[in-house]
């Protein structure tokens, strides 16, 4: 399905990205979720606002992605009685996002699935909503009892185990409801929110410029990714073209992103499943990787380098061989380790039919990014209708159809394979010319959105301008939101002591959706 | 003579509850140098023992007199049974009161009391990792007497120091018997002492532990004690390994003068084996829990083949 097929106007955004935004009526919002539903569309991001000091309500918004292009959809809600009709029966993502726009801002969906909240972990009390316009940044609320109700399981033998949210390790904190017989695991529920920092509500206390810093800090891992989508986004709503080696620039910085990311996760799934000699070697290759972003970038992580308008420092041409040696280098150890892996009978037990994610299932729920690669679904932003410099560079999206743990490890080899090829050829072929341009002023309330494929999967970051250069609503929107739910499913029928290896097989974040 | 029993007896004890932690070390060094790192040194055991027992004990609250005593119990189970098994030499005064079957006991009865403590204080781990424990003892109990009872059938008895002598110092002759009970006794080592590929002692996911996951509530001087413990029983075990398949360089009853021999042998075979481990450790990766019993039921089999071979083929009418 294409925007034009969806019976209002849209507004088109300029710049590369296509994203559409329009406005509907509550009969439009569910009927369009329906159609877009059974037309294969998938529901990228849900979020809320509070614009009861303009006179206008509230508001809710939702982002789908469609053939040719994002469709932003807008519902303006009543001040007096924010409720929507519930995207939960068809985008069964939505169920979490509806809960967290409720805990923060009040705008509540009609007659959902699950009415418990989210964020709110007894921080705030029930009726205090910390998003609306009219409550104080610094706000403390004495905390409240936590009555959060887990589903039960009940049967002959079946006892709960629950994890977190500290753990035995130095990892983010979440917590996880088994509901188990013996060791075969019927029922996980996670509770998250351990990480809620208000980020939303810092944006709005922020100049555009000043927000693509905390932007890159929602998920320090895909700093890269969010920092890009950000600017995309300020770029959008402020109608600036980046030069063409700003673009290519930024994409190499995204592909080290995401080769690092791989490195890591490769390395821990051995580990994971007692194979530390892996760990030690992927440790080392990412080691090698970071220590060069901190020698050319400054660092370590690639933090704070994409700003609107470009990139805060140019790339130095003479380090370009020094790159392409790197990449080359890289190529040949991740194949040879890669061999190892796959010729582990030991190893290959492990991952194979484990955590299962059926292509139907993944669907049906909306999984995204490497993950869904690793169930049969081929999406990846950067392949087809991509922004420079990916339309130029016919990205090979590597997919899988088994959908387990080995198929999660094959689509992070060759991504890697695939980012070093495209470093490689991006450092071949870096234009010349500036790297940053000046923003033009932003209009008070031109809204923009960033779309990146970060190494997880699709960033998202939403941007609405606010008078005088500052941010009115910005909300970022990681793709772990779409695959925690299917953690829940892929556990299913496992057993318990392998959880942690179907865990990291996603890797999710944490932070990312905590906010 | 007893005197001198005893003192070799005490010597020898002490010497375990030393050395130990050593052993360990050498494990995890080597597995540090395979995996290129530069590994924490082999004195890092007793660096940790020391700095837990400097440490408070944190105890729950629903934490019973048998969560308590049981860092005890498994502790002087593990130094009783490196009086029983010959280490240095075979003049032991406990070996006669103690034959293989009652070293098997002695180790369950320090499983079975760590399981009870890991359930004491109802945590889900602790269950979790008892039940585990349990299961992999289970299997691995019977398949360690098999294993004990070849050397006892060649010895014609089941007291660990006969054994050893007569292995030591019969005439060269080749026991193809010993070779299978070699194998089915290195897996249960594994199994036993919380080795990868049946479980992994370096892991920090408390899902998939099985000793670790028993101990997770200990703490302070407890834990020190644990630790110490499960560090004696790998020695112990390696011990056993040596006294069984490769008894060569162990000083006789009262040969004083064979004891340098000895300890140097034992350091020798201790520094060989525990290289053999790492690299064992290190090229496997993790069983998937159930296919603990398929490992265990393995090394059952080769005990049982071990054993026919011999009555087939060594057996003397």
């Amino acid at each position: 399905m294409r925007l034009a097929d969806l019976p209002f106007p849209f507004e088109s955004a300029p710049g590369p990205a296509a994203v559409g935004f329009a406005e509907v009526t509550a009969d439009q919002w569910q009927a369009t979720a329906g159609r877009l539903r059974s037309a294969g569309a998938t529901l990228v991001a849900l979020w809320a606002a509070d614009r009861r000091d303009l006179h206008d309500g509230f508001e809710i918004r939702a982002a789908y992605a469609l053939e040719d292009g994002l469709a932003c959809l807008r519902l303006p809600l009543p001040a007096e009685a924010p409720d929507y009709p519930d995207l939960g029966r068809h985008f069964p993502a939505a169920g979490r996002m509806q809960r967290a726009a409720f805990d923060l801002t009040g705008v509540a969906p009609l007659d959902p699935a699950d009415g418990r909240p989210w964020l709110r972990h007894g921080a705030w009390p029930a009726g205090a909503h910390p998003l609306r316009r009219d409550v104080v940044a610094r706000s403390v609320w004495p905390a409240v009892a936590d009555d959060y109700t887990f589903v039960s399981v009940s049967g002959d033998g079946v006892h709960e185990i629950p994890v977190g949210p500290v753990h035995a390790g130095t990892i983010e904190p979440g917590h996880f409801r088994f509901s188990v017989v013996g060791e075969r695991v019927l029922r996980l529920e996670a509770r998250l929110g351990y990480k809620h920092k208000g980020i939303e509500k810092r944006f709005e206390s922020m100049s555009l410029d000043e927000g693509v810093a905390l932007a890159g800090r929602v998920s320090g891992d895909s700093t890269v990714a969010f920092a890009w989508a950000y600017a995309m986004a300020v770029e959008q709503l402020s109608g600036a073209t980046i030069p063409p080696r700003a673009a290519a620039l930024r994409a190499m910085l995204l592909e080290r992103e995401r080769v690092a990311n791989h490195l890591g996760d490769l390395g821990a799934l051995g580990n994971d499943a007692g194979f530390a000699f892996g760990l030690a070697q992927f440790s080392r290759l990412k080691e090698d990787w970071l220590r060069l972003n901190a020698r050319f970038w400054g660092h370590r992580y690639l933090m704070d380098r994409i700003v609107p308008g470009g990139l805060t420092d140019d790339l130095d041409d003479a380090h370009l061989p020094v790159l392409a040696r790197q990449v080359h280098d890289l190529a040949d150890e991740v194949v040879r380790l890669r061999r190892i892996y796959d010729d582990h009978a030991g190893l290959q037990d492990r991952l194979r039919g484990c955590g299962v994610v059926s292509n139907d299932l993944a669907q049906r729920l909306g999984l995204t990014g490497l993950a869904a690669r690793a169930s049969g679904m081929a999406v990846d932003l950067r392949v087809g209708r991509a922004v420079p410099p990916y339309d130029g560079l016919d990205v090979r999206c590597a997919t899988r159809s088994e959908g387990d743990v080995a198929a999660r490890a094959a689509v992070r080899f060759e991504e890697v394979a695939e980012s070093l090829r495209l470093i490689g050829l991006l450092a071949e072929t870096l234009p010349d010319g500036p790297t940053r341009v000046a923003v033009p002023s932003a209009r008070q309330g031109a809204c923009g959105i960033g779309r990146v494929e970060g190494w997880r999967g699709e960033v998202l970051v939403f941007v609405e301008a606010g008078a005088d250069e500052r941010i009115r609503r910005c909300h970022p929107h990681d793709p772990s939101w779409q695959n925690w739910p299917l953690l829940e499913h892929a556990i299913l029928g496992n057993i318990v002591p392998d959880f942690p290896l179907i865990n990291k097989s996603f890797n999710l974040s944490y932070s990312g959706v905590d906010l | 003579m007893l005197p001198q029993y005893a003192l070799s007896q005490l010597l020898e004890a002490l010497f375990a509850v030393v050395v130990a932690p050593l052993a360990l070390g050498w494990v995890n060094q080597c597995r540090a140098w395979l995996q290129n790192r530069r590994g924490p040194g082999v004195t890092q055991p007793y660096r940790v023992i020391a700095k837990l027992f400097r440490k408070e004990v944190v105890l729950a609250h629903q934490a019973s007199f048998l969560f308590r005593a049981v860092p005890y119990l498994v502790f002087g189970c593990m130094v009783l049974a490196t009086g029983i098994v010959p280490m240095l030499a075979t003049a032991l005064p406990f070996a006669p009161a103690a034959d293989v079957i009652a070293l098997v006991g002695l180790l369950a009865l320090a499983r079975i009391f760590m399981a009870l403590a890991a359930m004491d204080t109802g945590t889900a781990f602790g269950s979790l990792g008892a039940r585990r424990e349990m299961l992999v003892a289970a299997l691995a109990e019977p398949a360690l007497l098999m294993v004990f009872f070849m050397p006892s059938l060649i010895a014609r008895s089941t007291s660990l120091t006969t054994i050893v002598e007569t292995l030591a110092h019969q005439r060269v002759a080749v026991h193809p018997s010993l070779a299978f009970a070699a194998v089915a006794f290195v897996m249960v080592m594994l199994a036993e002492n919380a080795r990868i590929p049946v479980d992994n002692p370096g892991t920090h996911l408390e899902l998939t532990m099985i000793h670790e996951a028993t101990i997770l509530e200990y703490s302070g001087r407890h834990l020190a004690l644990i630790e110490w413990a499960h560090a004696l029983k790998l020695l112990v075990y390696a011990t056993i390994g040596i006294a069984l398949f490769v008894p060569w360089g162990i000083a006789e009853a009262g040969h004083w003068g064979a004891l340098p021999t000895a300890v140097l042998a034992l350091a020798a075979k201790l520094l060989v084996g525990g290289a053999a481990l790492a690299v064992t450790e290190t090229v496997s990766a993790k069983l998937r829990i159930f296919r603990a019993p398929e490992f265990l039921a393995t090394a059952f089999l080769m005990a049982v083949l071990g054993m026919l071979t011999h009555l087939l083929l060594e057996a003397t009418a």
